[in-house]
């Protein structure tokens, strides 16, 4: 499953673009293939609680 | 017109998405003001600046999961608003495939798209570290856009990608380009034989437009983040980029920008480049000393990477101290006596260090956030004295607001206000075009160029207000139509961001020598 770096430079990216949603727009004009992830804080923005839920799963 | 705060409890948008909804609040008859922010300290501190909130308990119990929408506007569109807040915060059905549902984690994406090999994470800096290690544990090389990420946390993405044979460019990268894909904040450069590994975006922007206006192009450009070279990173992403640029075949020429990263960073970075089997440029912007040739600036280093490929030193990259000291007395002749300070206001990190540098070598202070030795600090980010370079784009500035590439807002009232002080001699700025930056960066600040100017004039004196746009003409501001707007308002417009730096330095040493002032 892991792609080393190496080959990375050696054909056009596929990306998962996580956050603000134009860093995703601007390649997929650009004619690259982007996975656009729903992001929200996890844990309501309580990063406590979620450190815990990571630490479970 | 009246005021009023809605608080919406864990609503996260992101800060484009944001400074979107509150211009077309702002757009609305009889609405004065909007601003939609999630509520950071920073955020509510500016609130609360402009009045917002006082007295109410939801304002100041909320958090930055919160959004806080502040409003000033006539009743009947306020209330309107808050009884349909949710379709204001509605991205719009757009095409078909905006309805699709998207995952809802990094693990979720690479599921249903194994194929992908690069994640691009722009979350706010607390949430980063943990996204970012998600993308690792699923294969994929990271773009780490977001700041505010722990040192421990970068040391912690490096050593977990070095095992895996991943790369993490960042945190805190802005921009980079893989098999001529822009990343961040990336112009329209072409592709071509030049491989670059860069500890700072803007740096790399610049560098980047000058190598396509040259001729030529990127192979790949690789971001370490601006940490990277320092002695708690040991330059894990910058090597792990220059293998891969000395294995890449369509790589010719090495070039690495960077800050000066330090004793043990630079012996790092000159023991790998002096074994690299391509020709290298090694650009530590502002060093002194740094052996021959000694690259300090972007357009040198564009410069030797160009010859490096076979192409002449172009006539924009060439500049003559002693045509800018001529250039300069003129501007300066056509000050008032008590006009005496410079204003240097940067949306570039890069930019505002660079022409530190600049200044630093002809023996100029001035005070910064973010000093270069030998500079004095700025105590408040948001005041200027005396002489003054700030840079906008600051953690503090960006705390829950979107760059100052990206919304023009916090710089124009910096502007406005500068224009007001009658000790202001010379204005410098930075425009950046490319992906994700402000449709208009030029048309966002003319207003504000042209009323400081003006105010000088009616104070009679000038504001001399320099400038240097980071651009391609295949960007899609378009280079030529944003210098020509700047020209136009009256602005002096370098084609580098040093030479502008340099311009004004010549002022500055007139200024200092007591020249050309009347």
């Amino acid at each position: 499953m892991t792609q080393p770096f190496t080959t990375l430079l050696q054909a056009p990216p596929v990306f998962v673009n996580v956050g603000v949603r134009e860093f995703g727009d601007s390649l997929t004009e650009a004619g690259f293939t982007v996975v656009q992830v729903d992001w929200s804080p996890p844990a309501g923005g309580d990063l406590k609680m979620a450190q815990l839920l990571d630490d479970l799963l | 017109m009246a005021r009023r705060t809605l608080i919406l409890k864990n609503r996260y948008f992101d800060s484009v998405f944001l400074m979107q909804v509150a211009r077309r609040l702002a757009a609305q008859p009889g609405m004065g003001e909007a601003w939609a922010l999630l509520a950071t300290p920073a955020n509510r501190k500016v609130l609360a600046g402009l009045g917002y909130g006082e007295g109410d308990a939801d304002f100041a119990a909320a958090g930055p999961s919160d959004l806080v929408l502040a409003l000033e506007g006539e009743p009947e569109i306020m209330a309107a608003v808050a009884a349909d807040v949710e379709a204001w915060l509605s991205r719009g059905s757009g095409s078909g495939a905006a309805m699709e549902r998207e995952p809802r984690s990094v693990a979720e994406a690479v599921t249903e798209h194994p194929e992908a090999n690069v994640a691009v994470i722009s979350v706010p800096g607390a949430h980063a570290a943990r996204e970012a290690r998600a993308a690792l544990a699923a294969g994929l090389n990271v773009f780490l856009f977001s700041s505010n990420v722990t040192v421990e946390d970068e040391l912690d993405l490096k050593t977990r990608a070095r095992a895996a044979g991943l790369i993490v460019m960042g945190p805190d990268c802005g921009t980079a380009y893989l098999c001529g894909a822009g990343l961040g904040f990336a112009n329209t450069v072409r592709r071509g034989p030049i491989g670059v590994v860069a500890a700072t975006g803007t740096g790399l922007q610049e560098f980047a437009c000058h190598v396509h206006r040259g001729g030529s192009g990127l192979s790949h450009a690789l971001g370490t983040g601006g940490r990277d070279l320092g002695d708690a990173i040991g330059g894990l992403t910058a090597l792990a980029g220059l293998d891969a640029l000395e294995a890449d075949p369509a790589t010719k020429v090495v070039v690495v920008l960077s800050k000066p990263p330090g004793r043990a960073g630079s012996a790092l970075l000159k023991e790998r480049l002096g074994r690299c089997a391509k020709p290298v440029v090694l650009c530590l912007l502002g060093a002194e000393g740094g052996g021959a040739p000694n690259i300090a600036t972007l357009d040198q280093a564009a410069a030797l990477a160009l010859q490096a490929v076979g192409i002449k030193e172009p006539l924009f990259l060439q500049s003559d101290p002693a045509l800018l000291r001529a250039e300069a007395l003129g501007h300066v002749a056509r000050l008032r006596p008590e006009q005496r300070h410079i204003r240097g206001l940067f949306a570039g990190g890069t930019f505002c260090y660079q022409a530190q540098a600049i200044f630093a070598r002809a023996g100029l202070v001035v005070h910064a956030n973010g000093p270069l030795a030998g500079m004095l600090d700025l105590p408040d980010p948001w005041t200027s004295v005396g002489d003054t370079f700030v840079d906008l784009g600051a953690e503090c500035f960006v705390d829950g607001r979107p760059h100052p590439m990206i919304d023009g807002t916090q710089r124009r009232e910096r502007l406005l206000r500068e224009g007001e002080d009658p000790t202001v001699a010379v204005i410098l700025l930075d425009f950046i075009l490319g992906a994700i930056a402000s449709r208009d960066p030029v048309g966002d600040l003319l207003g504000a160029i042209r009323t400081a100017r003006d105010a000088a004039a009616r104070r009679g004196g000038d504001l001399c207000v320099v400038a240097s746009v980071c651009g391609t003409e295949d960007d899609a501001q378009d280079l030529q139509a944003q210098t020509r707007a700047l020209e136009q308002a009256g602005v002096l417009v370098l084609p580098t961001a040093a030479q502008a730096a340099a311009f004004c330095r010549e002022a500055m040493l007139i200024l200092a020598d007591g020249k050309g002032v009347a």
